[in-house]
Formats: C-alpha cells, structure tokens, sequence
C-alpha cells in the first residue's frame, strides 16, 4: 500500500522546459515556450487554452506528431517506465524529445505507452476497416497478440467502453456508430495496450453536452481503473470544473497557471485565468445588463409570429433512388417574438434549430404553417408563401449573422463593400452616404474606421463575427437571428461579442432570436427559450423558469449534462438520461 | 465601447492585413519553383507564337534542293582569321557528297566556308503576323540568300527551326483558342446546372457522362473526316478547333459545376441573397470571383490536353493538313523508318510538344496549390 502511494505520487511523465517552433516565412513563430508540466497517474491534468495558445501542439509534440515545419527545439519529455521494446517488458526512462519523429522507438511508445484521442471522432477513424481491425492493430504491433487473443481483448475493450453488444459492434464500420460511438471507440483504441499516459486533445468538443458527460464519466472511471495519467485539452471551463484534479492554463504558448483544480478556481493567480474564469461564471447566470435593460424598456408588442410551422426534406434510397424518404425537421413550431426580446432557440445536433432559423428567415421555403410579420408601420404579412422578389422588404428588416465567420464574408471583397452591400441594393446610391454609415456601423461594433479597404482574411475570428453584425444592423433591422453566433469563438472573446449584441439591443431596440448549443448561453443572453429536440419544440418559456425549474424530461437531462464551472459542486448533480 | 477591441493574435502576419486574394494566390505559387520555372517557359512559347516570324531564321515555306535533310549545324560565335579572334556567330559551310556504290547522300563540314550570322539582321521585307511589314529578323545570315540550319532541314530543304517556330504559333494557340471555346461552353452550362439545379442539372451532368465515356480519337477522327479536304487552312484551322473544345468542354463543366453546387450554399451567397441581390449579381458578383482561382487551374491543365489533342491528329493526318504548320503536322513528316535512320532531327517538333505539355501541367498544379485555400502553407 505504501508502495503504490509513493508511486503515485511520482510523475510518469515531465515535461521541462519544452520550446516547440514553426519556422515561417515571416521568422521563427514559437508555439510552446518553456512549458514545464508533470503527469501524475491516476490524476487528470486539464491544459486548458484558447485558439493559437499552443495546447494541441504541446501535446502532439510529447509524441513527436508535429507536423513539419514544426520542430521541438529544446527541452525534455521525461518518460517514466518506457518500453522502447516490444519484444521485452523491461522499462527505463526516456527523453522522448531527443527521439526522431520516424524512429521505431517512438513508434513503440506511441499507442503502447501513451495513448492519444482526438477531437474529430469523425476523421480520426478509418471509414474502410471494421472498428475491430482499428482496435485490435495496435495489440498486434505492440504486444504480438494472434487474432484470436487480440480479438478478445478488443471484445474486451469495447465492453468497458461501455459499447452496447461488443461481440458484433467489433465487426461494424465506423460509419454504422453515432458521434458518441465512435469517441467511444477511439478511447477504447488509445487505451486497449493499458498505456499509464492518455493525451485527450479536446475530445468532446464535436460532441453533444449529453454525450459529452457520458464520455467525460467513462474517462474518469477508466482513469481510477487503470491508475493513468490524462493529459486532457480543453478550452471548456466548465469541462474542467468536472474532471480536472490539476490546472494548467495557457496562453501564447506559455504557461500561465499550473495548479491544484480547487486552488485555481477559488484563487487564480493570473489576470487571464481570472477573465476565462469570470467569462465562464458570467454566462451562467442572466446577465445583469440585460435585466437593467428590459427594467428601463419592457417588452413591445408582438413583431412576429409562428403558428404551426412545418418543414420536411426529402431523400432519394435504394436503387436508382426510386425510394423516396422523408425527413421532418421542424414538426408543428408555434412562437411569438416581441419589439426587443430576445428569444433562445436551444437544441443538440440535428434537433432542428438550424432549420427553424433558416425558415424563419425564408431562406428555405416552409411546407406548411404561417409566419406574420408586423412591420414598422404596423402592418402584418403572411411571408411562408413569398417569393425572393416579394420578401425584400422583410428581409430588410430581418437580418442573420451567420456561424462560421470564415465562410459567411465573401474572401474577395473589402469589408466596406461586404457592409454596403446591403445599402447599396437597398437604394443608397450615393457612395459619399454609403462610406459615412459604414463608418458609423464600424464605430458602433468596435472596429477601427481603418478596417474599410481591408479583406476578411486579415482579422480574427471575433473581428470578423463584428464585421457580420455590422453588415446585419446596415439596413436598420428589427430582428437579427444569430445562429450560433459565438460558438466559433473563443470564450473570451465570445463574452464580448454578446456584450456587443445587448449593447447594439439597447441601443437600435432590436429583437434577437438567438439560436445555441449552449443552454448557459441562452440563460445569459434570452428572456424566453424554446428548446427543440428532434424537430418539436418540447419545451418553451421564460429562460430563468426553463433553466433551473424545467418541465420536460429532455430538458432535464439536457440541463443535467452540462457541466458548472465550480469543482467543489463537482459530483453534486444528478444525472438524467432521456429515453424516448 | 472601448473595451471591446479584440486582442490581435500574435500569429497573424501584419504584411497580409491588405493583400488581396490574388496577391496571396501569386505569392503561395512563388513557392513552387518547378510551376514558376514552367511559367516563364511558356510565357517564352507564348512570345514566340506571337511574334513567330520575327524568330523564324528564314520563311518555312522556301524549299532548297541542295540542302535535302541537311544536318543540324553547331553556332560558333569566336572567329579566327589572320587578323586575330573576333566575336562574330558563324556556322561552318557543308558540301554535299554522294556514295558512288550506295548513292547515299552525305554532307561534309567544310572549315573554310563561314556562314556568318547576323542579329537582327535585314532579310526579305515580310509581313509580321499578316499585317505589320517589318524587315529584320532575331537572326539572319548576314549575306542574304545563304542559308543554315540550326535544327538541321527536312526532306524538301525546308529549315526545321523556322518550321517548328511556326509550328509553335499554331500548337500553342490552338491550345488557347480551343481552352477559351470549352471554357464559355464549360461554364455556361456548368454553371446553369450547379446554380439552378433541377432537371436542367440532371440533363447535363447526364450528357458529360455520356460525351466522356465516349473514346475521344475516334469520334475526332471522324468529325474530322467530315471537314472537305480542299478546305482553306484557316477555315480548317478552326473546324479542328471547334471539334476539340466539343469534347473538352465537359471537363470544365464538371469543374464549374461542382464549385457552383459548393458555393452555392457557402454563407456569404446566402448573406448576399439576403441583402436583396438578384440572382444576376449573386453569380456574376459573388460566386464568379470565387470561382476564377479554379477556373484558371482547370484551363491550364486543359491547355496540354488540347495540344496532344491536336498533335496526334494532325499526326495521324487527320488533323491540320499541309502547308498549315503545326508541331503534329511536322511530327508527320518523321513517321517513317527513313527520318529515324537518316534524320533524327526532325523529332524537334516532338521534344517540343513535351516541354511545351509538362511545363503547362507544372503550371497548372501550381495554379491549383496556389487557389487551394486549404493547402497547407508551409513556411
């Protein structure tokens, strides 16, 4: 017993003073600079870090998978009990940052050793192999196992990660298994030679909130099983909150915290730390400026209104697509918006929401059901059956500000002609009136007036999601839907888009619907939320009243699975699963 | 409002804030130095098509019986007379000898005649690309009437240089004019089918599938045959031209289909759709530009694919015919077994094509890494 304490307590794996660099065109960028952590097994270490701050490539550095031109330039990886031989079980230490990328030695750590999960369940999977030939690949390199001991250690394997009916999911393609399926079956690959290191680079960030939890309990449990150290990356506060035993926070390739989980969150140390902490404690509660807000200017009257909408896609099966499907994906939604509220819209993948949006906005045509718009004047028009010519005006006054701030600004105009664009169809001629209220929406989203003759692809990602809402607010709109407006974001930056939407809501009276993954989001930014699951609207109402009293099952467990960013609350809340 | 200024990433290169797309696409394709090599080659064949009288030594067309598959002759650019060594081009005059017993024809290099060349030397008054009468040529024996053959000369005397430098003119341009013909077709109907969709797109993916699956020599072979074969050359010109863009317009089509079918959901065509503006603007605006890196890629491997088209069959006699010139047409006159024995040189036209086809490819991947926006850029 004292034994295995002591060896608990030592590191497995240190990291001491790693420098890793990128040599560009514009001089040497170093992605780690002196970074110094230690795994410990049976504890988890969170790196947690925004975009660019050098997480992942810290982690692929420890197995020398950095892509060329990157390099590791100085520094150590101190592994503990190596096994540089297959054929042998003796152990040394290893400086895994002396190795070659290509030598065989890493190749023998590398899944033996320490096991990797990546964020994609999507990609990292081969689409052409059963999940068993993947799994049990890595028995037979490492451990020489025949097929049939291998297979039974991938039936195993597949049984711990809690796959249901292991005996013929083994033979299955990755294509046949959901999202969490194959997350499941990626953890099952890093863990199936019992490495005593798992590198989890944001594994459960493409996943939904449900399954996330479900993944984040199967880490813990195996963690505790097999006494192993997880070096997990993430850039979720709330994530960290529910499984970190150690912190370590990054930023621009350093090392700013590196502490006890308890510790950082009672008492960080460093500014950064405390903003990604307050970001985090900010969207869970409602904010405070949107309460003053509607205190000052209560709710208008009724601008648009839903009854019953229905909208259905169709696909073409079987041999020369003679079988027809259909698919409902928005089933009988009912809603009304009022002058100035701002409505969540808030569902996992594939609920809908998305759709609901684009219907709405009429970019798609809707089955059946009617949608009225109350204009300005106060005149209301049924716009399901409009056609683009007819929708003009709506569309003048309903706005979108689209996802992806990559995809949703034209890579070859300037932002002054993605702004005036929208002034310029509308009738604003004049080029001297166009550059004054484009300089005056620049203004009112933050950017400096110098942002005019420059392209999309010379601002960030939080820039760009400012130069989309600007374009929004050109035509001076009533209702702006964003749809996952922030969730490209980096949450640091992700507050301060929604401070700017509330701002831009005080200032120009606008209604938003606000479609999230999120439901902390939707609590913070939305006086009423519908939540959509599998294409129904199962649950509506006032945010406050959804998010802490729910009615719906589903709603319950959504509300269960997400994780509070406070680790002394940790294992406190009972988790709901919804079955249909 | 003044808190709300992001912080700038560290990693964003200041120098790109303003550089457009096609700043960007020309400094990535500077990387790839075998496509920017390849660039300014057929930059070079394209200057030489152009202005192909100007470079041609002597007119194509005149024939002399004394100098029947004359070698090629080497350039010596040092001459040593009595009064010392000068800096003056010149090739070494040949006398024709026959075999008493074989009758076989050979030519002998005879040091004391000198056939001195001049740049930009005065020849005949000729007529630049039809239509500008100039005089001079890059090279020209400096004593008009004497002739050389630097890529030796063909079974009527004709000089091969002169040939192939015509021959460039129309390979190469077939090349382009053929592109330029698939091009409108491809993106016309391309186009139509990715933005509209629907049966238009059904019935024309459908008749590239069919016109592709069709083995492309033969059914060239017999649209050509159908041209009258006292056709004028030009007229004949562009009747093969007509022939080769009917089948090469399909590949473009497919490309500028699929980027239709791609950008046609991407959000900024949405965002525009939704500013209010028509389906005109919305494709000539917005998917076009988009659209024109690709496009671009797509011609230039299409570019190669024309040329081989049109040497094989004019090869095959079929294509071009005499006394229109073009690499395939001079690559007739070496089918037999007599031109490899006695006459290597006239595979010139051949070493050309080559070139002129792997360079066009090299710059076509270039252009395509270059507008990939997803290539990785490395370093």
């Amino acid at each position: 017993m004292t034994q295995q304490q002591a060896s608990a307590n030592r590191p497995i794996l240190e990291v001491k003073n790693l420098v890793t660099a990128f040599d560009t065109r514009h001089g040497t960028f170093t992605a780690v600079d002196d970074v110094s952590l230690e795994l410990v097994p049976g504890e988890t270490l969170c790196l947690v870090g925004e975009s660019g701050s050098g997480k992942s490539v810290l982690s692929r550095s420890i197995l020398q998978l950095v892509d060329r031109p990157g390099r590791i330039v100085s520094g150590e990886i101190l592994l503990h009990e190596a096994h540089p031989d297959p054929k042998q079980d003796t152990t040394t230490e290893l400086d895994l940052a002396k190795l070659e990328p290509r030598s065989g030695i890493i190749r023998n750590i590398r899944g033996r050793d320490i096991g990797m999960i990546f964020q994609e369940p999507m990609s990292s999977l081969s689409p052409v192999h059963t999940i068993g030939s993947q799994i049990s690949e890595s028995l037979k390199l490492h451990e020489g196992l025949n097929k049939k001991q291998a297979r039974e250690r991938v039936i195993e394997m597949l049984r711990r990660v809690e796959i249901p009916n292991p005996e013929r999911a083994i033979d299955q393609y990755p294509f046949e298994f959901s999202g969490g399926m194959r997350q499941r079956a990626m953890i099952a690959m890093a863990l199936v030679c019992n490495p005593k290191v798992l590198i989890a680079d944001e594994p459960t960030t493409a996943l939904d909130v449900t399954i996330q939890a479900e993944i984040l309990d199967l880490l813990e449990e195996l963690k505790t099983q097999n006494n192993m150290a997880i070096l997990f990356i993430t850039h979720d506060m709330g994530v960290v909150a529910e499984i970190a035993d150690k912190v370590a926070v990054m930023r621009y390739g350093k090392l700013v915290e590196n502490g006890n989980v308890k510790d950082v969150f009672a008492n960080p140390q460093h500014d950064y730390t405390k903003s990604l902490l307050q970001a985090a404690h900010q969207t869970q509660l409602p904010s405070t400026e949107r309460l003053a807000m509607r205190e000052e200017r209560p709710l208008g009257d009724p601008i648009l209104e839903a009854k019953s909408l229905r909208k259905e896609f169709y696909g073409k099966t079987g041999l020369l697509g003679m079988k027809k499907t259909t698919l409902v994906a928005v089933d009988d939604a009912n809603f009304t918006l009022r002058e100035g509220e701002s409505l969540g819209i808030v569902g996992e993948s594939g609920s809908g929401k998305t759709t609901l949006a684009r219907c709405i906005q009429r970019v798609l045509s809707v089955n059946s059901g009617e949608l009225h718009y109350t204009d300005r004047s106060g005149a209301s028009t049924e716009i399901t059956q409009l056609d683009d010519k007819q929708l003009q005006p709506t569309w003048r006054d309903m706005r979108t500000v689209f996802q992806d701030p990559f995809a949703s600004l034209n890579p070859r105009m300037t932002v002054s002609q993605i702004i005036g664009e929208c002034l310029l169809l509308n009738g604003m001629h004049s080029k001297a009136d166009r550059r004054a209220r484009i300089l005056e929406l620049l203004d009112l989203v933050g950017l400096p007036s110098s942002a005019m003759e420059r392209f999309p692809h010379a601002f960030s990602g939080g820039q760009r999601q400012r130069i989309s809402i600007a374009r929004a607010i050109a035509p001076n709109p009533r209702i702006v839907i964003a749809d996952e407006a922030t969730s490209a974001l980096d949450v640091s930056i992700r507050i301060q888009i929604m401070d700017l939407l509330l701002d831009l809501q005080k200032q120009l009276n606008l209604s938003y619907i606000f479609i999230s993954h999120d439901v902390g989001l939707v609590r913070f930014f939305c006086d009423r939320v519908l939540v959509m699951y599998k294409g129904q609207i199962v649950e509506s109402g006032d945010s406050e009243q959804v998010c802490t009293k729910p009615n719906h099952e589903y709603t319950q467990a959504l509300l269960s699975a997400v994780p509070i960013a406070d680790p002394t609350q940790r294992g406190q809340q009972k988790r709901v699963r919804y079955q249909q | 409002m003044s808190n709300t200024v992001d912080h700038i990433d560290p990693r964003l290169p200041k120098d790109i804030a303003e550089a457009s797309q096609w700043q960007l696409m020309w400094r990535k394709f500077k990387k790839h130095k075998l496509a920017l090599i390849s660039l300014y080659f057929v930059g070079f064949l394209y200057v030489i098509a152009a202005f192909a009288e100007f470079f041609q030594p002597f007119d194509p067309e005149v024939t002399s019986r004394r100098d029947v598959f004359h070698p090629p002759q080497a350039i010596k650019f040092l001459d040593r007379t009595e009064d010392g060594t000068r800096f003056r081009p010149h090739v070494l005059g040949t006398t024709l000898s026959r075999d008493p017993e074989t009758l076989a024809t050979s030519y002998e290099i005879n040091a004391d005649e000198k056939i001195y060349i001049s740049i930009l030397g005065k020849t005949k008054p000729y007529k630049l690309a039809g239509f500008i009468p100039m005089s001079r040529r890059i090279i020209a024996p400096t004593k008009q009437g004497e002739r050389f053959y630097l890529f030796g000369g063909d079974r009527l005397g004709r000089d091969m240089l002169s040939r192939t430098i015509a021959g460039t003119r129309i390979s190469m341009s077939i090349g382009l004019v053929g592109v330029a013909m698939s091009l409108f077709l491809g993106t016309l109907i391309g186009g139509m089918a990715g933005y509209l969709g629907g049966w238009i797109d059904s019935v024309s993916t459908r008749a590239i599938e069919l016109i592709l699956s069709m083995p492309t020599i033969p059914i060239w072979l017999g649209l050509s045959a159908t041209i009258p074969a006292d056709i004028d050359p030009l007229m004949r010109y562009f009747a093969i031209t007509v022939i080769l863009s009917l089948i090469g317009w399909t590949e473009l089509a497919r490309v500028v289909r699929g980027r239709f079918l791609a950008l046609r959901t991407e959000d900024f065509v949405t965002a525009a759709r939704l500013d209010g503006a028509r389906p005109r603007r919305v494709v000539f605006r917005h998917i076009m530009p988009s659209l024109m890196s690709h496009i671009i890629a797509s011609v230039s491997l299409a570019i190669p694919a024309m040329i081989l088209a049109e040497t094989s069959l004019s090869f095959l006699g079929l294509g071009l015919l005499p006394p229109s010139i073009s690499w395939g047409v001079l690559l007739k006159e070496a089918q037999n077994i007599r031109s490899i024995a006695q006459a290597p040189w006239l595979f010139t036209p051949g070493v050309f094509v080559l070139f002129a086809v792997l360079a066009l490819n090299f710059l076509g991947d270039g252009l395509r890494d270059a507008a990939d926006p997803y290539a990785q850029d490395l370093g």
